[in-house]
């Protein structure tokens, strides 16, 4: 698993339960302190143990804890940068949700080896999309979950969300679209942050 | 043959399929102009004549409508006047029956300024506009590049912090001064410190080493550390100390005797040539060593400094040899 995908976790227990909680954790998986590197790989066993650890020492059950880590992804401050690229998807979060198509194309652009899941989107009906994820470790659906209404709040979007179990073993998020311009959202410039 | 046949587009067609077009008149006035275009000249351009607003870089300067689709197919270089820190990239047509021509542009490699200082926004872009991609991936890099910055920050802070620690000499495996300093205090520091100490340096070293050189020089060193290793006992310290310099510890030891009996042997040990790509490497060595029972309270420093003083005594009687401490050996350097 690349380092990025750590990190990202990392980043998310330190920045939400505190340093002591993270610790924690790395004492359970047995890993040294201080923690992942983001350019380094790890066996793919390393990111699994970190989860359940993270689950166990929290009390959460697997899927809440995942979604909050999608979330946090796209909401965090410390991710700011995650979710600008996400906002090069698209002008509104109808044309967003279209182009989670070619996500993972993109991010492997940028780094060839990252262990990006397969996402394929299907605009069922009028307001009705289905996101079909799958990956080397369970739950990349319910990541997907929470940061999608992360992006759907950052679009001003109104959308419901939901959970489904895909007949190939894949997972899948159905998404209402209500209202494409429900709020004003948050601001997203293309040249770059305003200084 | 099919007869290359006209198409009529709508200007809202146009600024679709092209947000950066200009479309300019038989008499070279500018007749209309693409969205993204205008956003970026920060004012209405129409009507205006087209060789006013927009200078003409490459392949070569053209002032004239018939100049400029002389050029037609081929690409151009040009920015407008007002903002020549933005060099666009172009292509120019004819437009059929003599109505003028059409000028589709790219941000070409100015992408990133004209976006942030013009405030453009995904809907400049065509979809087909690949600038949005390029865009994504120069932050991506860009985040990228900073974590491998950081990587390297802190695997050399982790690096030098690893060699400040390091008690081993590389080359030859001994202790390095580091460790002997530390083992030299703690010897010091007992109750009652019985141990010898001994400075020693190789004779002759720097001439295998400029006659047949570093890896010659590696060689003997990594020898001379076998055989200090080879003639101590275990709990007794070896350490490079400098290039061609060695301090050893020895414990329980409080003999002058036996220190002179070592000496001398390690000595003879080390003059047996050792062979290196065929050649015969002959070194000696010169030692000079203290104990520390002849001291009321013994000092690192001090210890250091005298088996040191017992060194170069050896050296000044002509080498290969040891000396055992003694003040008298401080008379000579005395001034009279």
């Amino acid at each position: 698993m690349h380092g990025l995908v750590n990190r990202a976790l990392q980043g998310f227990l330190t920045d939400t339960y505190g340093k002591e909680i993270w610790d924690e954790v790395l004492s359970q998986v047995g890993l040294p302190g201080g923690g992942f590197e983001s350019m380094l790989h790890y066996e793919d066993r390393v990111t699994g143990d970190v989860i359940l650890a993270a689950a166990d020492v929290l009390h959460k059950d697997r899927c809440t804890l995942l979604e909050d880590l999608g979330t946090y992804l796209l909401s965090h401050p410390n991710q700011e940068g995650l979710r600008r690229l996400m906002r090069f998807g698209g002008d509104t979060f109808f044309d967003f949700l279209q182009s989670l198509d070619d996500l993972s194309g993109r991010a492997r652009l940028a780094l060839p080896d990252l262990d990006m899941p397969d996402l394929t989107i299907l605009h069922d009906s009028h307001n009705r999309f289905v996101l079909s994820v799958r990956w080397c470790l369970p739950g990349a659906g319910s990541v997907f979950l929470g940061a999608l209404r992360a992006m759907a709040d950052d679009y001003g979007a109104l959308a419901f969300f939901e959970a489904e179990e895909g007949e190939d073993g894949d997972e899948r998020v159905v998404i209402d679209l209500v209202d494409q311009s429900f709020a004003s959202g948050r601001s997203f410039s293309l040249g770059g942050r305003p200084a | 043959m099919i007869p290359d046949r006209v198409i009529g587009l709508s200007g809202t067609a146009l600024d679709q399929l092209m947000p950066m077009h200009i479309w300019v008149g038989p008499a070279g006035l500018i007749n209309r102009i693409g969205p993204t275009l205008s956003r970026i000249a920060g004012k209405d351009l129409r009507g205006q004549s087209l060789f006013d607003i927009v200078d003409l870089q490459r392949p070569k300067a053209a002032r004239t409508l018939e100049a400029l689709l002389s050029l037609q197919g081929a690409r151009l270089t040009l920015c407008l006047r007002s903002r020549p820190d933005l060099p666009f990239r172009g292509i120019v047509v004819g437009l059929p029956a003599g109505v003028g021509g059409l000028i589709q542009l790219s941000l070409g490699l100015s992408f990133a300024k004209a976006v942030a200082d013009c405030g453009l926004t995904l809907k400049d872009f065509s979809p087909c506009d690949q600038t949005v991609d390029l865009l994504y991936l120069r932050e991506a890099n860009a985040a990228i590049a900073r974590e491998s910055r950081s990587l390297t920050g802190r695997l050399q802070r982790a690096k030098q912090a690893a060699e400040e620690q390091a008690l081993t000499d590389t080359l030859t495996g001994l202790a390095n001064r580091r460790a002997m300093d530390s083992a030299l205090r703690v010897l010091t520091d007992a109750p009652v410190p019985r141990f010898g100490l001994m400075h020693l340096d190789l004779d002759f070293f720097k001439e295998v080493n400029d006659s047949m050189g570093h890896a010659a020089g590696d060689h003997v060193l990594t020898h001379v550390a076998n055989i200090l290793r080879s003639e101590i006992r275990e709990g007794d310290i070896v350490a490079r100390v400098g290039g061609d310099e060695f301090v050893l510890l020895f414990r329980d030891c409080d003999d002058p005797d036996l220190l002179d009996a070592i000496g001398a042997r390690l000595i003879s040990r080390l003059e047996e040539p050792t062979i290196f790509d065929g050649q015969q490497c002959r070194i000696s060595a010169s030692a000079g060593s203290v104990l520390a029972s002849r001291y009321d309270r013994p000092d690192p420093d001090r210890m250091l400094n005298d088996a040191d003083v017992a060194l170069y005594a050896s050296k000044n009687r002509g080498r290969a040899q040891h000396t055992l401490y003694s003040e008298d050996l401080l008379a000579p350097l005395r001034p009279n």
